[in-house]
């Protein structure tokens, strides 16, 4: 008996080294490639060959919404300059005289995708602000749909019966959403933010500029920032989710561009510990790594601790507007930038909302400015009495309830 | 003691092919940084296998840990004062779980695949619930060196994984570890002969949460708060048990052979990560390890080549 177990080691060992083996020569999931490709070519090359490192282009990839999104980064948003969240970029009016309703009491209602990660909280709370700052929405009606699909579908159509003026429709996801957002256009006025879904019914669709302009902000400053031929490592969450495929492959089309050696692209799965483990390997496997790129700053501190933790410099990094992140880039005066993903488009869905049901015009794609925090106006987010997973791009600062509310002190 | 030799060969090679794929790895350095990032599976490994040899599951590590480093970063808050009584009250909370999977287990008769999965969901759940998916506060500095920090040239985490090792290895060899692997063999027979079976099983699960205690400081220590710490720890824990061994359903197996275990997957994990092969796979890696491993110890083999081994 003792004897049959012992051997249970070794054959594990047999079996694990067949897939590795097989992990190493055969084709794999579309999603990975990339990535690993990348990373094992480029373990022994030292040359900075063009494009060859960064893998093969996302299928989420359209090159002319890449091309329309860095476009619109320099645009002059209209509306006013010290309220983002009301400014729009190219508005395209459409009339709303159709769902105009006479004065009096407003009845709103929200199919909320998850309130399941910070950045989502932080909007939340600015939404239900903003709620309270108008006295004639006299009922808000909201439903979490905890991240799934099937429950925010039967979330819509409850909403449908429950007398709203006007829905507010965050999406889970894009394509599956879509027929019930159509069934719902039937019966009240939707409006659309964050996520879109794949049909023009909601009267208006409400976001930033977009994940490219995000990606994109983010690989320029590193191109400007890190000497040609410098070492640098991507660091995304996951693959095939396609806010975040748009962000990696505007950087990737960045990088190809210039004289930045990617050494690797690695998947961190947003979790910190795993994250600092990453960026420890590839320091001591490369010596020396001159720019640290992010999808998304949730994990950016824990990559700066590596560095610091190896005893080495902390070289150009991309994190995200996240307390934790700009106070250490304060603290330790980093080279960074933080391109965002501003958490005040939760607000303008309620604005929106109140504007159609007066038979105000309202952009049909409501484009928001999509700021960057830089070294310049670093001091104006950094908010050290905030909570460190606070989004500093809230637009919050002066609703009622701030900062208490939004966990702050 | 020879049923630990294969898995500590099983080690030896993986970490051979780690030091010629990375050879910053044969440095002191090297070496030390791999240790510290092991550390909290192995400790985690350490308190798995006193409930596996047991004849039991604890499937609430994962979570637990993940409840530690938010209440954590909760209470301390950014206070260096408030180290001290956090860290008891971790260690308590720890032990809390452990007692109640263990009591739930043996007193109640709910076999423990289903109090430690019950207790899963109900700490994530909590943890949600609490924090509302992003957890506040901050960790401590002083909280922080136990997972970040060194003691002379060695990283505390090396420390204090020696000295859980330590007590583990005791513990087994104390009439305690008799008593534990005699009800993992036979609980019948166990309590036959005068050993209390329930009160055994408590203790193995009061110090599987301790374990996870241990280990959920360690990890907090090293990368900060996070509501995904423990995230599928519950699982790498027991593949790294099964890996070194020992079997499942109780009685056999050795806790250095379990920690050996441990060391191996992340020297694996570590191995991927270097050939670029990372993210989904290591779970699929896991899957069959388990399953192989499992086969392993259930399959016969024909004598001879049981022989040429």
């Amino acid at each position: 008996m003792s004897r049959r177990q012992s051997l249970s080691p070794l054959v594990v060992t047999a079996a694990v080294s067949v897939l590795l083996a097989a992990g190493c020569t055969s084709d794999r999931p579309p999603g990975a490639t990339g990535a690993t490709t990348s990373a094992s070519a480029s373990a022994g090359s030292g040359a900075a060959t063009e494009g060859a490192n960064t893998g093969e282009q996302s299928k989420f990839f359209v090159q002319a919404d890449f091309d329309a999104q860095l476009a619109m980064r320099g645009k002059e948003a209209q509306g006013p300059a010290d309220r983002p969240w009301e400014q729009a970029i190219d508005p395209k009016m459409v009339s709303t005289a159709d769902y105009k309703k006479k004065a009096g009491d407003r009845h709103l209602c929200f199919s909320n995708a998850a309130v399941n990660n910070p950045w989502r909280q932080v909007g939340w709370k600015s939404m239900q602000a903003e709620v309270a700052l108008h006295k004639e929405i006299t009922k808000f009606t909201a439903l979490d749909a905890e991240g799934k699909d099937d429950k925010q579908i039967s979330d819509i159509a409850e909403l449908q019966g429950q007398g709203c003026d006007a829905l507010i429709v965050s999406p889970n996801t894009t394509a599956t959403l879509t027929p019930a957002v159509q069934a719902a256009c039937e019966k009240v006025p939707v409006i659309v933010f964050d996520r879109g879904v794949q049909t023009d019914c909601p009267v208006t669709f409400i976001n930033p500029i977009g994940g490219y302009a995000f990606g994109a902000d983010g690989a320029e400053f590193l191109v400007e920032k890190v000497p040609a031929g410098g070492k640098v490592l991507a660091l995304r969450i996951l693959p095939g989710v396609d806010v975040l495929e748009t962000r990696w492959s505007a950087a990737k089309v960045i990088f190809d561009q210039s004289k930045l050696d990617v050494v690797g692209v690695e998947f961190t799965d947003g979790d910190a510990a795993k994250t600092k483990s990453i960026v420890s390997d590839y320091i001591q496997r490369h010596g020396k790594i001159d720019g640290v790129w992010m999808d998304a700053g949730a994990t950016a501190v824990a990559a700066v601790e590596a560095f610091e933790d190896a005893g080495q410099p902390v070289p150009a990094i991309v994190g995200e507007d996240q307390q934790d992140f700009l106070q250490k880039w304060k603290q330790e005066g980093l080279t960074a930038i933080a391109p965002t993903y501003p958490t005040y488009q939760w607000r303008t869905p309620i604005i929106a909302a109140l504007k159609i049901l007066n038979g105000e015009e309202v952009p049909e794609t409501w484009k928001l400015p999509q700021p960057k925090i830089t070294a310049e106006n670093l001091d104006k987010y950094l908010q050290p009495n905030m909570p460190p997973l606070h989004y500093a791009m809230c637009g919050c600062e002066t609703m009622p309830g701030f900062p208490a509310n939004w966990g702050g002190k | 003691m020879k049923r630990t030799i294969p898995i500590l060969v099983v080690l030896a090679a993986l970490l051979a092919a780690m030091a010629v794929v990375n050879p910053f790895f044969l440095e002191p350095a090297g070496f030390l940084a791999f240790v510290k990032r092991a550390a909290p599976l192995v400790i985690l490994a350490a308190g798995q296998y006193f409930v596996i040899v047991s004849g039991e599951f604890d499937l609430s590590v994962g979570s637990l840990v993940t409840v530690e480093v938010v209440v954590a970063a909760r209470l301390i808050d950014g206070q260096e004062s408030a180290t001290w009584w956090v860290l008891l009250l971790l260690v308590a909370i720890g032990a809390l779980v452990g007692l109640v999977n263990g009591l739930v287990t043996t007193l109640l008769s709910v076999p423990s695949f289903i109090t430690t999965l019950g207790m899963l969901l109900i700490l994530s759940g909590a943890v949600f619930l609490w924090t509302g998916g992003a957890p506040r506060g901050a960790l401590s500095q002083a909280f922080r060196v136990f997972g970040r920090g060194d003691l002379g040239p060695v990283p505390w985490s090396v420390v204090i994984l020696v000295v859980v090792a330590a007590a583990a290895v005791l513990l087994m060899r104390a009439d305690f570890g008799k008593r534990l692997m005699a009800t993992g063999d036979n609980d019948r027979a166990a309590a036959l002969s005068g050993v209390r079976v329930a009160r055994t099983r408590i203790l193995a699960f009061v110090l599987s949460g301790l374990a996870a205690a241990v280990a959920g400081i360690l990890l907090g220590g090293f990368a900060g708060v996070s509501a995904q710490v423990g995230q599928g720890l519950e699982f790498s824990a027991i593949t790294a048990v099964v890996l070194g061994g020992v079997v499942l359903g109780g009685g056999r197996g050795s806790v250095v052979a379990a920690m050996a275990g441990a060391f191996s997957l992340e020297a694996l994990f570590a191995l991927l990560n270097l050939y670029g092969i990372s993210g989904p796979l290591e779970y699929t890696v896991q899957g069959v390890i388990i399953i192989a491993a499992v086969a392993a110890g259930a399959a016969q083999f024909p004598s001879r080549l049981r022989a040429s081994t």
